[in-house]
């Protein structure tokens, strides 16, 4: 249980997957505008991360290793993300409304979005058991948005500042991200390192 | 128009400066010049034989299952890079970690798959993929030579600093990454500005 919640503080604050694995920067810089947008890409990549892990999981281990084609182990992986996201999208077409709403035109971005690969990835380099896996991807993904809900807080406020012209749009949310990056750093005393 | 092809990718259109493409590997894996290098030259393997593979078979792929079918291309490729590091640089491979199984979704990719190679011919496709998998490869050689030098005082394990130095540590954290990437776009956005 106390291993349990090393790894969804950990994985939220120390080792957030935006600030020190930089998976998931394209969704990063491309939405972080509006706090809006932030908030449901967050809700997206959450849901989809926590069902793709647990899933990853169960054919990596069930299946790929016992019949020993692990070699396949990265198709598989990614046939399981797009496939995933496309049955999502289809069930919360169908079931609400209102949810396909808010989350709808993020879900295909999200195929894309290193995030979702990098955290399956990263469960079979740790070596996690399914709880851990299932915990692991659940808070990757609200580590995600917490990063992404603030990068868009300070976006929205930047919009208003004179800035040199040359850094105008990338050059500056890159180096807020880095300075975001130096401020999570803090984190690393945390739960004894 | 074929030097252009090629050129393009190096400066106007370069994946790393200019459209900000590939971020995860560019900003990961740059904290030496030696993985940065290693990391240019296993993109321009897999985004060369996918293009060539795209460009191919446009033809006979539906519509609707395009981007599965180039996502699966992808993976076979990148599969064949990760086997191979690990057989003959174990080192490099250990050093690059999941970032190889990541290039499978590296915008770069499947960008070019989808914008160029699915609509232009053969010979054009993989000048295309040349220009572009270099102009991606020197943007992380320059990356990761200044992250290196800055953050360990070497260029390819080379000493450079004088020996009063004191490495700037941060600059192969996470965090040195995003500045120096930052002042980097900065800086071309100036070049471009002197130009006009």
């Amino acid at each position: 249980m106390e291993n349990l919640i090393l790894i969804f503080i950990s994985t939220i604050l120390i080792n957030n997957l935006v600030l020190s694995y930089f998976l998931g920067i394209c969704p990063f810089l491309g939405v972080s505008g509006k706090m809006e947008s932030a908030l449901g890409m967050g809700m997206a990549v959450t849901f989809v991360m926590t069902l793709a892990t647990s899933i990853s999981w169960l054919i990596y281990y069930l299946v790929l290793e016992r019949f020993g084609l692990l070699f396949l182990e990265y198709i598989v992986f990614i046939l399981v993300i797009a496939s995933l996201v496309q049955i999502v999208e289809m069930f919360i077409r169908k079931y609400s409304a209102n949810l396909y709403q808010s989350l709808g035109i993020y879900l295909p971005l999200i195929t894309s979005n290193c995030a979702i690969l990098g955290v399956a990835l990263f469960m079979v380099v740790k070596d996690y058991s399914f709880l851990e896996a299932v915990i692991f991807g659940f808070s990757g993904g609200l580590g995600f948005s917490l990063v992404l809900v603030v990068m868009a807080g300070i976006r929205e406020e930047l919009k208003f500042a004179d800035i040199p012209k040359v850094f105008k749009g990338a050059p500056l949310t890159l180096i807020t991200a880095g300075i975001l990056a130096l401020i999570f750093m803090g984190f690393s005393g945390l739960g004894g390192g | 128009m074929k030097k252009q092809q090629i050129l393009k990718g190096f400066w106007e259109q370069n994946p790393i400066f200019r459209q900000l493409l590939g971020m995860c590997p560019t900003l990961a894996v740059t904290t030496t010049a030696e993985n940065g290098l290693a990391m240019g030259l296993a993109v321009i393997f897999v985004l060369f034989f996918s293009e060539l593979a795209v460009t191919s078979i446009k033809k006979i792929v539906p519509h609707q299952v395009r981007i599965a079918v180039y996502t699966v291309i992808i993976a076979t490729f990148v599969t064949i890079v990760d086997i191979f590091l690990k057989a003959q640089f174990p080192q490099i491979s250990k050093n690059l970690g999941p970032y190889v199984p990541l290039i499978i979704v590296n915008c770069i990719i499947l960008g070019r798959c989808e914008a160029f190679a699915s609509k232009n011919k053969l010979s054009n496709s993989l000048l295309d993929a040349l220009g572009m998998g270099a102009g991606f490869c020197w943007g992380l050689l320059v990356l990761g030579s200044i992250r290196e030098l800055l953050g360990a005082g070497n260029i390819f394990g080379f000493k450079l600093m004088p020996a009063g130095f004191n490495p700037l540590v941060v600059m192969i954290l996470p965090a040195g990454a995003f500045l120096v990437l930052g002042f980097l776009v900065a800086l071309m956005n100036r070049v471009e500005q002197w130009k006009t």
